[in-house]
């Protein structure tokens, strides 16, 4: 039968175009390969070819014709014995793409509804670890050495990479000893190139090792992060699931001090943005331990963000042999009953020292930990909030599009009616972070800006 | 560009051969099916063609073996057919379909077989050759003999992660071959235009690895330098790096409006250098084939590459529901 040869679609966007030129005429022989025809499409003058062989029986659409529909037959190609008076036979009706009825309706809802009603919301209130544990003092420098080491121990598919983990015992002293426990094929000092070395980690991790990659602090991740969103955080989407990534990106987040806007930035939301990727900003020693371990264990990329201020910080930690804490469960600081101040990472200590003098002044303040920001636990956020009727977000990093934004949209969504005041987000200033002492100060977020926030939405 | 080459006496079986020319008309029909395709709105967003290059992936799948891997860019579709993917699910991938690789989540550029050690199909220019290089990181660090092909373009090959890895694998003595498929164009910039340098495969030379040029319109060729490649890296001498010389028939993509070079360069190549042909020529000139064997093998590969296309147009569009599904691997 003969072949019609339809008008082609010559880019993603085209519709329909101009027949320009023919450049074979009918009685042509014609093998694949052999340019048919210049066809301009929404973009540019093309050259189309022929895929079958034969001989081109009839020209249909003539030079010069606009508006040819893709898909309409523009000549009839005839095979090895086939006249012209075979045409008839071909098919008038343009072969059609499929039309994908789903296009038309909304995509299937994931998210959850409005939650007016409290039995919708199921706040984990389990304990982190069985009471009456015995707990040790720990730093969160200490903490996330031995959830490192403890994972190493149990896993040999465990390695840990990065500028100075080795030798050097690590920038910041995270991966001290590890080297001399585990050695140089489990703890290895990579070239200043956070590109290629995160890419060599998604590879590894492909290959079926859990590797730890240490970033000297987040804001050189800025050069991998191609790595970690488009490879890491992507592929097992884009593979029907056939290409988990289990990797920790983990490193110092946000401001130090003084040392400047290329190394004070905090990329919680940003990361926490990214599907296909967990974020994890810990603030206590018991938290940095349990989350770590659960993010090593974790067959999903983690980015995992540290904060140098706090690695000195001491907390009591469960003198537990193996203890982790789930992604997804935020932890109640403390209880109250007039404003729920939501924070995470270093800006919990502006939380719980404003919520400290408040208390003093007869203000008592719910303070919740995310502890992870992809999953969030919206839950027990909300059922904070309809107790309290108020809510303030403590953040050192950037207004716009900020972790805090985002917790007052969905409490907008899902908790309107209980909203007595406007959420106030409490975040760094809008600028790059300023050298001078005194700047940078100001460029952070406060106690004192969380108290306002607080006396502002408690009308007190 | 290589000289125009004679028929040479070939190193390889007479069913060798034959096979060869299976794989590589198998490929090339596949692309021109799916360019057909594509034309007809079947195919969406970006596809770009495999279609000059087949002796390529064809050579250097001779000289793997069971374990070893492979990863590429977004021009894809060969290597998956060279490792033996089944057709049927590379089609239907490229018209985002249930029954394709990636569930039709994926598309041209991103398509993966675990079970076929084929890691890729990767959409951003470079971004394969360290996950490559961290493939055989992982291999290495198991102990075992496996090697990483890690393919990418001649345009890639001037991204700054490509010396990042090369500097690491060569540190590391990483099991990993860094295949440069130099087809002369990157997107539509020739390599005059966009590379300081000529010859690619010298630049491993600053990081100690050893590389050398091979004529890719000659699939004996590519499975010799291919062959002597696995050989360094399988003895745990490092990386090594072939600089591929070849050239695409097509466009960059379907929307390529070929204007960066002359219709005279492409046909010169297609009618001189073409591998197919070559192989066709030293199986009839060497009587390792009739024609009409060859014939049977056009028809084989037909009715494979219709039935490809047959069963990606009545594949289902993915469920709706897999709109939120493999987002993470349930713990």
């Amino acid at each position: 039968m003969p072949t019609e040869i339809l008008m082609p679609a010559l880019s993603p966007t085209m519709e329909e175009g101009t027949l320009a030129k023919w450049l074979v005429k009918e009685g042509d022989t014609v093998s694949s390969g052999d340019i048919l025809a210049e066809i301009e499409t929404d973009k540019a003058t093309m050259e189309f070819e022929a895929v079958d062989e034969g001989v081109i029986g009839k020209i249909l659409v003539g030079d010069g014709s606009e508006g040819v529909k893709v898909n309409t037959p523009i000549a009839v190609l005839l095979e090895e014995g086939e006249s012209a008076d075979d045409i008839g036979e071909a098919s008038a009706a343009p072969a059609e793409a499929p039309k994908s009825e789903d296009a038309a309706k909304p995509a299937p809802a994931k998210a959850k509804a409005p939650a007016t009603e409290s039995e919708n919301l199921a706040p984990n209130t389990e304990p982190d670890w069985p009471e009456g544990t015995p707990m040790k003092t720990m730093t969160v420098r200490e903490a996330l050495n031995s959830a490192m080491a403890e994972e190493m121990r149990s896993d040999e598919t465990v390695f840990v990479m990065g500028e100075e983990v080795a030798e050097y015992q690590g920038a910041y002293k995270i991966t001290q000893n590890l080297l001399d426990e585990f050695g140089s094929k489990r703890v290895i000092d990579t070239p200043i190139t956070e590109h290629g070395f995160a890419g060599i980690g998604v590879g590894a991790a492909w290959g079926g090792l859990k590797p730890i990659v240490e970033f000297m602090t987040w804001n050189f991740a800025m050069q991998a992060i191609d790595q970690i969103i488009n490879s890491a955080g992507k592929t097992n989407y884009m593979s029907g699931g056939q290409l988990g990534c289990s990797i920790v990106f983990r490193g110092p987040n946000g401001a130090a001090a003084r040392v400047g806007a290329q190394h004070s930035q905090d990329y919680a939301a940003w990361y926490a943005q990214v599907p296909g990727l967990k974020v994890v900003q810990p603030y206590s020693a018991a938290d940095a331990k349990g989350l770590l371990k659960s993010a090593i264990r974790d067959p999903n990329p983690v980015v995992f963000l540290e904060n140098e201020i706090l690695y000195g910080k001491s907390f009591e930690v469960p003198a537990l042999d193996d203890f982790t804490i789930p992604f997804g469960k935020a932890r109640v600081w403390r209880e109250g009953e007039d404003v729920t101040i939501v924070s995470f990472g270093i800006g919990m200590t502006y939380a719980l020292d404003a919520a400290e003098k408040l208390a003093e002044d007869g203000i008592s303040a719910e303070v919740i930990d995310l502890r992870t920001l992809r999953p969030i636990d919206y839950d027990t956020v909300i059922a904070s909030v309809m107790k309290t009727n108020r809510c303030v977000t403590v953040e050192e990093g950037w207004p716009v599009a900020s972790i805090g934004n985002h917790i007052s949209a969905t409490l907008m969504e899902r908790a309107f009616d209980y909203l007595d005041a406007p959420v106030i987000n409490c975040t760094g200033k809008d600028v790059p972070m300023p050298y001078a002492a005194n700047l940078e100060k100001l460029a952070l977020t406060s106690t004192a800006e969380v108290i306002e926030a607080v006396r502002k939405v408690t009308y007190k | 560009m290589a000289t125009p080459k004679k028929p040479k006496k070939p190193n390889v079986s007479a069913d060798e051969l034959k096979g060869f020319y299976r794989d590589m008309l198998l490929i090339r029909r596949f692309e021109e099916k799916a360019g057909q395709l594509y034309g007809m709105g079947l195919i969406g967003g970006f596809c770009h063609l495999y279609i000059g290059q087949e002796a390529v992936v064809v050579g250097l799948e001779s000289a793997t073996k069971e374990g070893d891997k492979r990863i590429t860019t977004y021009r894809d579709h060969g290597h998956m057919l060279a490792c033996g993917m089944d057709p049927n699910g590379v089609m239907a991938e490229l018209t985002g379909r249930e029954g394709g690789y990636s569930k039709g989540k994926g598309g041209s550029m991103h398509m993966f077989s675990r079970d076929k050690h084929f890691y890729g199909g990767h959409g951003i220019v470079g971004a394969n050759v360290p996950l490559g290089a961290g493939l055989a990181f992982a291999d290495k660090y198991k102990g075992n003999d496996n090697v990483t092909f890690t393919y990418f373009g001649d345009g890639a090959a001037n991204q700054g992660q490509v010396y990042e890895t090369f500097n690491m694998a060569a540190l590391w003595s990483l099991p990993v071959i860094f295949v440069i498929e130099n087809n002369q164009y990157a997107m539509g910039t020739s390599q005059k235009r966009s590379t300081s340098s000529p010859d690619i495969y010298t630049r491993g030379a600053a990081f100690g690895i050893p590389g050398e040029a091979v004529d890719g319109m000659d699939v004996l060729a590519v499975k010799e330098a291919g062959e002597k490649a696995v050989a360094h890296c399988r003895s745990g001498k490092g990386p090594y790096i072939l600089e591929v010389k070849t050239y695409r028939y097509r466009g960059h993509s379907m929307s390529d409006p070929a204007k960066y070079r002359t219709r005279d360069e492409v046909q010169k190549v297609r009618d001189e250098m073409d591998a197919i042909e070559h192989v066709r020529e030293l199986l009839l000139q060497g009587k390792h084939a009739t024609e009409d064997d060859l014939k049977a093998i056009d028809k084989e590969i037909k009715s494979i590459v219709n039935e490809s296309a047959e069963f990606a147009k009545t594949s289902p569009e993915p469920e709706v529901s897999e709109l939120w599904t493999d987002i993470y691997v349930e713990a």
